[in-house]
C-alpha cells in the first residue's frame, strides 16, 4: 500500500529545492520569497486569482516580520481546504449510494473499484454498477475489477440505456441487501449538454428506485489537469450536485493545485486521493500532507537546514 | 477571466488615445493581463514568463505605441507569437515505407486507445491497410477495448498472447504485418499514472523491436502545468516525432500545446474533438492561437458547415422549395443536417465573443432548441412515408396516432403541421412576387 509520504515524495523532492531555500531565509517575507512562492503555487496549478489573493494577504499581514514563513503559508493553505472530514461508510441509509461522475479519462472506473474495495475492508457488502454503456469494453473493465474486489456487479450492454442500468443496479442492491452501491458513469465532457442531461436522467432513475437522492455524488478530477478542472467541477455540480471530490493520479508529479478553487467554489470537501494503481491505493484526503507535498515537507526542510548550520 | 483578455487590454489602453504615447506602466499592466490569460489557459509558468518578456519587447516599438488601437495591436503581436511557436506549416505522419509504423504513447486517460481507433479509421479511409497492435497489457480490458474499436472501424487487431512481453509482442506483430503486406502498423502502448522507469524501459524496448518512424505523444488538452514534465520525460526517453492533442471538444484552452511545443519542438499533428471514431481533425496553429486567447474561430465554423452540409442536397432542396413540392421528407433531411453540425452552443464558441454569451442563452440555444428539433424529428418519423409526402392526408385520427407514436401530444403535432403550412405559404408568396417582378421587368 502506498502512503501519502511515499506517493508525494516525487512532488516534494522536485519542489522542496527552491522554496525550501527561500523558507529558510530569516529576513522576513520579502519580494523574492513571495515571488518564489508565487511560482511554486502557479507551477502546482493553483489558480492565478487565489495566488494573488494569498500573496497579497501575506504581504499585508506579515511583510518584514520575523516569523516562521513556512508555518504561516502552510496554515493559510490548509485552511483554504476546509476542515478535514474523514470518510466512513455510515450505518444508514442502506444501500449507501455513491454516484461517480467526471470527464473522460480521469480514472472513474478505477476509483469506483477502489471504493468498493474500501467498503469491503470495512466489512461491508458493496455492489458495483457499470453504467458506461458507450465506451468500448467499459463494462468489461469494471467486471474485471469486481472480480478482483470480489463483489457483486451489475453491468449494462454496450449501447444500453445508462439510466436503466443504474435503476437495475439499485434494484439489485436492494434485493441482495447490499450495504453500498457504487455507480460508475460514463466519462462525459461537461460542455456536451445532451450527455450532461443523460447524467440528470441517471440521477432521476436512481432516485425513483431509491426513493431519495443518491447519498453521495463524487466528482473525479485528474491531478494532472489544469484550470479546466475548476470549470468541470462547476458544470457537473450544476447538473448533479456534488458532495465530494476525489483527486486521482496524485502519485505522479502533478500537484492538483486546482482543488483549492474547487473546494472554495463548491463548498465540498476532498474525500479521497488516488495514490497508485493498486486497489489499496486510495487514501482519505489529508489536507496537511497535501500542502506539505506542495511546499516541500517539513522534516526534509529541518534536516536540510540542520545540515546547513 | 480569460475570455476578457481583449476587453481588459482595451480598457487599459482606452484612455490613452489622447496622449498618443503609452507609459511603461501601461505596458506592464497589459502584460500582467496577458500573463493571467496564458496561465488560465494552462501554459507553463516559465514559458509564460519568457513569452511575455518577448512580447513586451516587441510592444515597446513605435508601431504599437503610436497606434490608435494599441489593444488590438498587442493582441495581434501575441497571436502571431503563439502561431510562430506552434509552428507555421501543417505536418503529418511519415507514412513512407511498407509497413509504415506508428507508436502511440501517453499517460493514463489521455485517450491513446480511442485515438488509435480514430487513426486506423482515417488511414483506412485513405485506402490503406492498417493493423492495430494492442500493447497495453496492464489496464483491465484495454485489449478488449482496442479489439472492439478494431471491429468497429474494420481493421485487424493483433493482441498479446498469454505471458507475452511487450517487446516480444512487438517483434511478432512486426513480422506478421510485414508478411501480410499491410501498409501501416499502429502500436497502442500502455499508459501509467506517472512516468516510471518500468514504463520507460518497456517503451524503449518496444521502440527497438518495431523501429517506428513515428512516435506520437497523446496529450489531454486539459492537462495542467505537468505537461512540460510529461513531454520532457517522454521525449528524453524515446524521442518523440509528433503530438496529438485530445478532448479539444471540451472547453479547455489547451495551453499545454504551447508548453509542449516549447519543450520538445515536435509538431502537433492532429487533434481529437469527440468520442466518435471520425472525431479527429488536422491541427491549425492559427486556430489554436485564437482558442488559447479566447478569440473565436470563424474559419473552423465555415469549414465545418461546408463539410457536413451536402451541397447537392442544398441545391435539390432549394429547387423543391421553389416548385413548392417541399414535403416532410425534405424537412426531415434538413433537420438531420442541422444535427450533424452539432449543438448550436458548440458553434457559438467558434464565433468571436461567443464565449461571452451568458450561460442561460447558451442553454436555450443548445439543449432547448435541440430538444425542439428532436421533437419535430420524432413527430415526422412517426408519420408513414405516404403522409410525409402528402401532408394534406394528416387529419384527426392520423394526428392522434402520430402524437402517440412520437410520445408527444396532439397540440405538438398540430403546431408542427401549422408551421409547415406557413412555410409553404411563404414560399408560394415568394414565388408570386418573383413572377411579378419578372413580369415587371419585361
Amino acid at each position: 500500500m502506498v502512503t501519502w509520504i511515499d506517493a508525494l515524495s516525487k512532488t516534494r523532492n522536485k519542489l522542496s529545492g527552491a522554496l525550501a531555500k527561500v523558507f529558510r531565509k530569516s529576513d522576513g517575507l520579502d519580494d523574492d520569497t513571495l515571488e518564489e512562492l508565487e511560482d511554486t503555487l502557479l507551477g502546482a496549478d493553483v489558480s492565478m486569482s487565489l495566488v494573488m489573493e494569498w500573496t497579497e494577504a501575506l504581504q499585508k499581514g506579515y511583510r518584514g516580520l520575523q516569523v516562521s514563513h513556512r508555518e504561516i503559508v502552510h496554515d493559510l493553505l490548509v485552511g483554504a481546504l476546509g476542515e478535514p472530514v474523514a470518510f466512513e461508510w455510515p450505518e444508514e441509509p442502506r444501500p449507501y449510494t455513491v454516484l461517480i461522475v467526471g470527464v473522460n479519462g480521469t480514472g472513474k472506473t478505477t476509483t469506483a473499484a477502489k471504493l468498493a474495495h474500501h467498503a469491503r475492508k470495512a466489512r461491508l457488502k458493496p455492489l458495483l454498477a457499470a453504467t458506461d454503456t458507450f465506451r468500448a469494453a467499459g463494462a468489461d473493465q469494471l467486471r474485471v475489477w469486481a472480480e478482483r474486489v470480489n463483489c457483486d456487479v451489475v453491468a449494462g450492454q454496450q449501447g444500453a440505456d445508462a439510466a436503466a442500468v443504474a435503476y437495475d443496479a439499485v434494484d439489485a442492491a436492494m434485493a441482495r441487501n447490499s450495504d453500498a452501491v457504487i455507480i460508475d458513469t460514463a466519462g462525459r465532457m461537461h460542455t456536451k449538454q445532451p450527455l450532461m442531461n443523460e447524467l440528470g436522467k441517471v440521477r432521476r432513475a436512481i432516485k425513483s428506485r431509491l426513493e431519495r437522492e443518491p447519498d453521495e455524488t463524487w466528482i473525479v478530477l485528474d491531478a494532472g489537469m489544469g484550470q479546466n478542472a475548476i470549470i468541470q467541477a462547476r458544470q457537473f455540480h450544476e447538473m448533479a450536485p456534488v458532495t465530494g471530490v476525489v483527486v486521482t493520479k496524485l502519485d505522479g508529479s502533478s500537484k492538483a493545485g486546482f482543488v483549492f478553487s474547487v473546494v472554495k467554489e463548491l463548498g465540498v470537501p476532498v474525500r479521497f486521493a488516488g495514490l497508485g494503481e493498486g486497489l489499496d491505493d486510495l487514501a482519505v484526503f489529508d489536507p496537511s500532507a497535501f500542502v506539505d507535498a506542495l511546499l516541500g515537507s517539513k522534516q526534509e526542510e529541518t534536516v536540510q537546514s540542520g545540515k546547513g548550520r | 477571466m480569460f475570455d476578457s483578455l481583449t476587453g481588459a487590454l482595451q480598457k487599459i489602453f482606452k484612455d490613452l488615445r489622447g496622449y498618443g504615447k503609452l507609459s511603461e506602466r501601461n505596458v506592464k499592466d497589459a502584460m500582467r493581463e496577458v500573463r493571467l490569460a496564458l496561465l488560465e489557459a494552462d501554459v507553463h509558468y516559465e514559458v509564460v514568463r519568457e513569452f511575455t518578456a518577448r512580447v513586451r519587447e516587441q510592444c515597446m516599438g513605435d508601431e504599437v505605441l503610436d497606434s490608435v488601437t494599441p489593444g488590438q495591436q498587442v493582441i495581434k503581436r501575441i497571436h502571431d507569437e503563439i502561431v510562430r511557436l506552434l509552428g507555421h506549416e501543417r505536418q503529418d505522419f511519415d507514412l513512407s515505407g511498407k509497413p509504415a509504423s506508428v507508436m502511440l504513447l501517453g499517460l493514463h486517460g489521455a485517450g491513446k486507445t480511442t485515438t488509435a481507433g480514430k487513426l486506423a479509421l482515417r488511414w483506412k479511409g485513405e485506402g490503406k491497410k492498417v493493423v492495430l497492435v494492442a500493447c497495453d497489457i496492464r489496464r483491465p480490458a484495454a485489449v478488449e477495448q482496442l479489439q472492439i474499436l478494431g471491429k468497429q472501424v474494420g481493421v485487424d487487431v493483433i493482441t498479446p498472447e498469454k505471458g507475452e512481453s511487450v517487446p516480444a509482442l512487438g517483434r511478432r506483430a512486426r513480422k506478421r504485418v510485414e508478411a501480410e503486406g499491410a501498409d501501416i502498423a499502429l502500436y497502442d502502448t500502455g499508459g501509467r499514472f506517472q512516468i516510471d522507469e518500468e514504463l520507460v524501459r518497456e517503451l524503449k524496448d518496444l521502440k527497438e523491436a518495431v523501429d517506428p518512424k513515428n512516435v506520437a505523444l497523446v496529450v489531454d488538452a486539459a492537462i495542467g502545468q505537468e505537461s512540460v514534465h510529461v513531454a520532457e520525460t517522454f521525449h528524453e526517453a524515446v524521442g518523440l516525432t509528433g503530438l496529438i492533442l485530445t478532448k479539444l471538444d471540451g472547453d479547455a484552452r489547451g495551453g499545454a500545446a504551447l508548453s509542449i511545443q516549447h519543450v520538445t519542438g515536435c509538431p502537433i499533428l492532429l487533434v481529437g474533438v469527440g468520442e466518435r471514431a471520425e472525431d479527429l481533425e488536422p491541427f491549425y496553429p492559427e486556430r489554436m492561437a485564437s482558442r488559447i486567447l479566447g478569440m473565436g474561430d470563424v474559419v473552423s465554423l465555415v469549414e465545418k458547415a461546408q463539410s457536413v452540409v451536402d451541397q447537392d442536397d442544398m441545391v435539390r432542396m432549394e429547387e423543391r422549395l421553389r416548385r413548392n413540392t417541399f414535403n416532410f421528407e425534405d424537412f426531415l433531411g434538413q433537420l438531420k443536417q442541422m444535427e450533424k453540425m452539432g449543438p448550436l452552443e458548440n458553434l457559438l464558441d467558434m464565433l468571436p465573443g461567443g464565449m461571452d454569451v451568458p450561460e442561460e442563452a447558451r442553454r436555450r440555444m443548445g439543449s432547448d432548441s435541440s430538444k425542439e428539433w428532436g421533437r419535430a424529428k420524432a413527430i415526422i418519423q412517426s408519420m408513414t412515408v405516404t403522409e410525409r409526402r402528402n401532408p394534406a392526408l394528416i387529419k384527426g385520427r392520423r394526428r392522434e396516432r402520430i402524437a402517440r407514436g412520437s410520445g408527444t401530444d396532439k397540440r405538438a403535432v398540430n403546431d408542427l403541421l401549422k408551421r409547415f403550412e406557413q412555410m409553404k405559404r411563404m414560399t408560394k408568396q415568394m414565388k408570386k412576387m418573383e413572377k411579378r417582378l419578372r413580369a415587371g421587368r419585361k
